[in-house]
């Protein structure tokens, strides 16, 4: 073990560059395996809760289901639409996949476990988030097609909506925890299960939360893939890698805006027995194990919402974005602003 | 060469290209993308001058918000570019008149008699707890405070005029009233009819 921790320190003394590389590649595969289980857990879950099995012949109770769908579509043909612009075909897909791996960067997984502890952590995150559309509204322009350009359209008033809604609960977080360091945040939340900020800040939590389903495109504001009506969207004329470079991006924004809820609202890393006599005994559980169960719950909550909600008709998305959450989530970080300045028992004290 | 100085040219080449792109491109979605390419650049030369939070937010609002609007529009336009081109000619002796003196005059001010290192030293480098943020904050909000809010009610200004030259309700359109929707009731639309069915079938 010391032996490995000596050619680690090495690595990082001499070749920083290369020992940063490493840290990626360790954030970035067990986010790619992650997203391939997720889409297993979504079609399982969902396939429960309507009374069927979901996958199960691939493998032992259809484990080796992602992999085999990963192996398919990597050797299908990837068809190029008459007139469409092929470089910037090509690129959106890798632009809806780039920001959903970078944001990580700043991502604090334990007290000591993240890749660039930077000040402005929040605004990065916020900032790469909402770069994330322009892979769907280039897909769209570039696919040189209707629907898809319909598609296109609808993320792009809906994300710009809901990015201003998302942006405004994100400023009451920082408000209350006074930084925009993700650490820092989480570290504003110690105390017990009731110090956490989904309590103070509950309208910003569900705004938050409602906002990031927007943003990541999913059931029932998926009106841009919208298959009833526009078939399927800004990806209608994607196959093979392609479309799966696609899948990928959408997952992995949704594991991501999971991580993020649970880090701003439900205390990243913090367990949720601190402050109660059962503390002690759930010191042995590493942090990182707290994180995943909360991200995991939010990612269930994505899957549930697909499963039960109708989609939404689209002027009353635009309505609630801009005439529901905008106002509300004003008037609530003038609260917040009010309960830090007077030192709010026991939240602000 | 320093690392550092390779990673601004580096940047600094990117955005005179894309920033060149911009105005050369035919095609208007074309241009769109080269100017966010050319924020990005120049939001990375930010960030090496250590004004992080002035870079992110250049990508958080140009190129998550006002570009996305931008390519939007530009999307749904049917620009014919042969019509705009048409007029180059003539105007070129005007255009030309007019970049040279913009350029006269920006050298005038930024020049190197007026910014050049012994005018201002080199900016000592911060510590690593530097916090920009924190910095600009405190500023705008104390020594800049009437100048900052004067701004942004100049702003405010610009959005009601713009939302009030653009709307006008035409003859004819149909619109939603969400207050009517959300209040109607099960009873006003749906009648629940019991009948009996006609003839009953025998079980065996």
């Amino acid at each position: 073990m010391d032996f490995i921790l000596d050619i680690w320190n090495t690595i990082n003394q001499e070749l920083p560059v290369l020992g940063i590389m490493m840290k990626i590649v360790a954030i970035v595969m067990p986010i790619m395996i992650l997203v391939a289980y997720f889409t297993y857990a979504e079609r399982k879950i969902i396939g429960y809760m309507q009374v069927r099995i979901g996958p199960n012949r691939v493998g032992p109770k259809g484990w080796l289901q992602p992999i085999a769908d990963a192996v398919k579509l990597m050797f299908k043909e990837i068809v190029l639409p008459t007139g469409a612009n092929k470089f910037l075909f090509l690129l959106a897909p890798l632009l809806a996949l780039g920001p959903a791996l970078a944001a990580w960067a700043v991502f604090p997984f334990s007290e000591e476990l993240v890749l660039a502890d930077i000040n402005a952590g929040l605004l990065y995150v916020l900032a790469l988030t909402s770069v994330a559309v322009y892979g769907v509204i280039i897909a769209g322009w570039a696919s040189n097609s209707k629907y898809a350009f319909l598609g296109s359209m609808r993320s792009a008033a809906q994300i710009v909506a809901y990015e201003i809604a998302m942006g405004f609960a994100l400023v009451g977080v920082l408000v209350a925890a006074g930084s925009l360091n993700l650490g820092e945040i989480v570290k504003a939340q110690q105390g017990s299960l009731l110090h956490w900020f989904w309590l103070p800040l509950f309208p910003l939590f569900i705004i938050y939360w409602i906002s990031a389903v927007a943003e990541t495109n999913r059931a029932p504001f998926d009106v841009a893939e919208g298959e009833s009506e526009i078939v399927a969207g800004f990806h209608v004329e994607y196959s093979g890698m392609a479309f799966a470079v696609f899948f990928l991006a959408e997952y992995a924004n949704m594991i991501l805006v999971s991580a993020l809820a649970a880090l701003m609202f439900l205390g990243g890393w913090l367990s949720p027995f601190q402050g109660t006599p059962l503390e002690s005994m759930f010191e042995w559980v590493p942090g990182i194990v707290w994180l995943f169960i909360k991200t995991a719950l939010f990612g269930f909550l994505f899957l549930w919402f697909r499963a039960t909600f109708p989609r939404y008709r689209y002027d009353q998305i635009m309505r609630l974005g801009w005439k529901v959450f905008i106002p509300i989530t004003i008037v609530w970080i003038m609260v917040v602003g009010l309960a830090v300045i007077y030192e709010l028992p026991w939240w602000f004290d | 060469m320093s690392y550092e100085k390779f990673i601004f040219y580096v940047f600094a080449a990117i955005l005179v290209f894309a920033a060149t792109m911009v105005i050369t491109r035919k095609n208007p979605v074309h241009s769109a993308l080269y100017l966010v390419l050319a924020f990005f650049s120049s939001a990375g030369i930010w960030l090496m001058a250590e004004a992080e939070f002035l870079a992110i937010v250049l990508v958080l609002v140009y190129v998550g918000a006002v570009m996305v609007l931008f390519l939007f529009v530009v999307m749904m336009l049917d620009i014919d570019v042969a019509t705009l081109r048409a007029g180059m000619i003539r105007y070129l002796p005007v255009g030309v008149i007019v970049a040279v003196m913009m350029l006269v005059m920006l050298w005038m001010v930024v020049g190197p008699e007026n910014f050049g290192l012994e005018k201002y030293a080199a900016p000592a480098r911060h510590a690593a707890d530097y916090n920009n943020t924190a910095e600009l904050g405190s500023l705008l909000y104390t020594v800049y405070m009437y100048p900052f809010e004067i701004a942004a009610v100049i702003l405010l200004v610009a959005i009601i005029a713009a939302i009030s030259l653009t709307m006008r309700r035409r003859e004819g359109t149909k619109y939603q009233v969400p207050s009517e929707q959300v209040a109607v009731h099960k009873k006003d639309r749906l009648r629940v009819v019991k009948m009996e069915p006609e003839d009953k079938m025998e079980l065996k």
